[in-house]
């Protein structure tokens, strides 16, 4: 266990103009479940990677616990990693890919056994200790990876998105198992996911990555409920975030979207005149049949039952968005409903630059 | 009022098909018919040569072969040879492969110039050595010119530099083959073993013994049994450089063939070789037979 610094790393892949990772710099503490987020090509499995000891940086530099561990080897690191396609030894059984780290640390055979058989015994794997890997589902050969991973005391564990080849069902299971597993570890780990409901269910902390960067950290809850900026807010949450095109009044009271008229936050009185995004998520408008006071008019254009809830596809004043209505809720295309926008639950982002709006 | 149902179609009385050859035999008859003629037959009269005489069956010809003052030191060249040499091969083929799947620079000319004596005659081979081997050739030339004086490598009075001049030439010319085979053997294992082991503490040593090798093993079969087989016709390469000086098992049965124009013992020394060869292929198939694979199969 430990904690990890990386600051200001830079790499550039041999034959690539784009920087991979562009400056990247993270604190993760010692046992935070840190999940690394983000679009394919965002630079962070590079990052992973580079964690790994498996890619070198142009620049910057990593600790783990205290200790300078840029450029060492990836056998001298003392992590453990569960890789995307398992990378089960496929001439080994079940046991000794297990056991793999631990024999090549030359441990003691009762340790290794009665390490292996733990591990076997938390991730149901006892049955097929003798078996090969090519006897096993890919359900299965998820879990030897991971029982190898955590046999290992390291001091990092890794992940590069575990879950990815395994069919819907089984992953929802294994992420809430796994998430139980390495909160009992207690060992710092890092996992890499594209997948946003992944990162949002498993994560301590969530990194949003966006062309080698980090485009927001924070909370899970945090990063789904205020995002930094556009493109949090649109690759996180299904369905993404709606973002609106409006303006702030004169006087800074009141937002103007089309021919509507809003009750502005406080936060708005500094941005009198200008134009703005307004972000609001599907779950925070409410919908109606029904005019009451404040509220705007929207024409339905598609309407989606979900089973727990209703998504509806809206046309308000020339732009669309997605509401989500109670499953009760009864209407059709074409007709026109009411929709409330909560006044804590809407965001703000710079029209030009779409990072979010601060209070000035 | 019932339906009357349609009666069901009666089967039982119905002639049986007359057996039909199936198409995959009609297939591959020609290539079989085509192996039968070229492969085949001569294997038959090349055996049949070997045991046959004017009088009818006999083992003379068995017993004029091994009674040649040249057929056992013959025999245990061959041997010395492929034991000596087929270990070098490998792990030169092995390493070589190894600096190559490590992405140097010039990756593919690399491999591109060590894969050439593959392309190469073995008789060519051999006369290219020879002209580095021979008393006034490159080496001596060398070893003349840094006041070492020259060496006669290629005496017939001196064993053990015809045996290594041999065997470099012979490890020069044919460990591209066994390189051919284990590159592509290396480009099939995806990186993510290497790499996990790496990740899980394993040094170099350990990721070669128990991760590359272990998952090599299937090229690693066919190179040696390939290699094997070859190394027992070592010919061209040896005569070219020595002569009869260092009789190999092949050179001799083109001896009894062309110089002493006896086909009989020639044929019986082919049959050494046969059955030599059909033994090593199926010794090295069980000793390398995946044991762990069974249960799948």
């Amino acid at each position: 266990m430990a904690d990890i610094t990386i600051s200001h790393l830079v790499k550039t892949y041999p034959g690539g103009t784009e920087r991979a990772t562009d400056d990247v710099s993270l604190d993760i503490a010692d046992g935070d479940f840190t999940v690394l987020l983000g679009p394919s090509g965002c630079g962070k499995t590079t990052l992973l990677r580079m964690l790994a000891g498996l890619e070198l940086p142009d620049s910057g530099s990593i600790a783990v616990g205290g200790k300078d561990v840029t450029y060492l080897p990836p056998n001298k690191r003392n992590m453990s990693m569960v890789f995307q396609s398992y990378a089960v030894f496929p001439h080994r059984k079940v046991r000794y890919n297990i056991g793999f780290g631990l024999s090549m640390a030359k441990k003691p055979k009762e340790e290794i056994d009665r390490k292996v058989a733990w591990a076997a015994d938390l991730l149901q794997l006892g049955p097929y200790l003798d078996r090969l890997p090519a006897q096993l589902s890919g359900g299965q050969r998820q879990r030897v990876a991971v029982a190898r991973a955590i046999v290992m005391d390291a001091d990092v564990l890794l992940m590069d998105e575990p879950l990815s080849n395994l069919d819907a069902l089984l992953r929802l299971n294994f992420r809430s198992e796994l998430k139980k597993i390495v909160k009992d570890l207690k060992t710092t780990t890092v996992y890499v996911t594209h997948d946003q409901s992944e990162a949002l269910s498993l994560g301590d902390r969530v990194a949003v990555m966006r062309k080698g960067q980090i485009a927001q950290l924070g909370d899970p809850l945090d990063v789904y409920d205020a995002p930094a900026d556009r493109f949090v807010g649109g690759f996180i949450g299904s369905p993404p975030m709606n973002f609106i095109k409006a303006a702030v009044s004169g006087d800074g009271g009141a937002l103007i979207v089309g021919d509507q008229r809003l009750r502005a936050p406080s936060l708005l009185q500094s941005y009198s005149s200008t134009d703005v995004l307004l972000g609001v998520r599907a779950e925070n408008v409410a919908v109606d049949t029904q005019r009451s006071s404040g509220d705007v008019p929207g024409t339905v254009l598609v309407v989606e039952p979900m089973g727990s809830s209703i998504l509806l596809t809206v046309e308000v004043e020339g732009q669309t968005i997605k509401v989500q209505a109670p499953p009760t809720f009864r209407t059709s295309p074409g007709s026109t409903i009411w929709l409330t926008f909560s006044p804590n639950s809407m965001r703000f982002y710079d029209s030009e630059t779409a990072m979010a709006l601060v209070a000035r | 009022m019932t339906v009357d149902s349609p009666p069901a179609p009666v089967q039982l009385d119905t002639p049986a098909r007359p057996r039909r050859i199936p198409p995959a035999v009609l297939l591959i008859a020609p290539s079989i018919v085509f192996m039968a003629l070229l492969l085949g037959w001569p294997v038959i009269q090349g055996v049949l040569q070997a045991f046959r005489s004017d009088e009818g069956f006999t083992l003379d010809f068995l017993t004029r072969m091994v009674e040649d003052p040249y057929f056992w030191p013959a025999v245990r060249n061959t041997l010395l040879l492929i034991v000596v040499m087929i270990p070098l091969q490998f792990a030169f083929a092995i390493t070589m492969a190894l600096l190559l799947r490590s992405n140097p620079r010039l990756n593919k000319v690399h491999f591109f110039v060590w894969a050439i004596p593959l392309a190469l005659s073995d008789l060519a081979a051999g006369l290219v050595w020879l002209s580095i081997f021979n008393d006034r050739g490159y080496l001596n030339s060398v070893l003349t010119s840094l006041g070492l004086g020259s060496v006669p490598w290629l005496a017939y009075d001196n064993p053990t530099t015809l045996f290594l001049c041999v065997l470099v030439a012979e490890v020069w010319r044919s460990t591209s083959l066994v390189l051919v085979i284990v590159v592509s053997g290396l480009q099939g294992i995806p990186k993510d073993y290497d790499e996990a082991a790496q990740v899980f503490g394993a040094t170099f040593w350990q990721r070669l013994r128990h991760v590359t090798l272990p998952l090599l093993k299937p090229s690693l079969q066919v190179a040696l049994i390939l290699r094997t087989i070859l190394a027992f016709q070592t010919f061209a390469v040896a005569q070219a450089l020595t002569g009869q000086n260092f009789p190999l098992v092949v050179g001799e049965t083109y001896r009894w063939y062309t110089a002493l124009q006896n086909p009989n013992v020639a044929a019986a020394l082919a049959l050494v070789i046969l059955v030599a060869s059909m033994l090593i292929s199926v010794f090295y198939l069980r000793a390398l037979r995946d044991k762990g694979q069974e249960g799948t199969r």
